[in-house]
């Protein structure tokens, strides 16, 4: 029981490290910035939860301490995680990808970001 | 065995640091660098668990849920600020 509880946390610890370090290194190595967007907020967030599951395991079983923290601190990482790349792919649309490049959306309707262009980007259009 | 995958998850997230940061020096955009702050938040939550498990203590559970809590509001006022100049109107 205890050797099979030590392997699990000890497998869960070293995959979590491999997905986090995977991550950060996708952030460096992946080619434009719509790419980039995948490695943190889909490798990281599954490194961490790694990481937060063998937590969990170890002061429940080992450290005989259980907590719901873990499931606390997971549960708000991989909801706002959707929400940050989803900002900041708007923020990098707005910014950096002229509405000409856009492919088209195959509906009536234009790019809905794009709605209120004027007033979305006026304040940095000329910075 | 714990111990040794402690410190292979520790040296792993610490790597990770310091590609986000040497990420945060040579970006080639703004958001790219907004995305590297976020992904440090991260890491900095992960090695702060790490280190509760590695002192056998649950007092940095709080600390991680600031962190997360601090790490997503920037990150939004950030792209609030990319995108409209302003924070609050």
């Amino acid at each position: 029981m205890t050797l099979v509880t030590e392997i699990l946390i000890s497998v869960l610890l070293v995959v979590a490290g491999i997905f986090g370090i995977v991550g950060s290194f996708g952030l460096l190595k992946l080619p434009d910035p719509m790419t980039r967007l995948h490695a943190p907020t889909k490798a990281t967030t599954i490194g961490i939860g790694g990481v937060l599951i063998a937590s969990m395991l170890y002061f429940g079983l080992v450290a005989d301490s259980f907590s719901w923290h873990e499931i606390l601190i997971s549960l708000f990482l991989f909801l706002t995680a959707p929400i940050t790349a989803n900002f900041i792919a708007k923020a990098h649309l707005h910014r950096e990808v002229p509405v000409s490049e856009l492919p088209p959306t195959g509906t009536d309707r234009a790019w809905a970001t794009y709605d209120h262009d004027i007033a979305e980007t006026a304040p940095n259009r000329n910075l | 065995m714990i111990e040794l995958a402690l410190t292979f998850a520790f040296s792993c997230f610490g790597l990770a640091l310091l590609f986000n940061l040497w990420r945060i020096v040579s970006a080639p955009g703004v958001p790219d660098r907004v995305l590297a702050l976020d992904t440090m938040v991260i890491n900095m939550i992960a090695l702060l668990v790490l280190y509760g498990i590695r002192q056998g203590t649950g007092v940095n559970f709080e600390a991680a849920l600031l962190f997360a809590m601090t790490g997503f509001v920037s990150t939004v006022a950030y792209c609030k600020f990319m995108l409209r100049g302003y924070i609050i109107e």
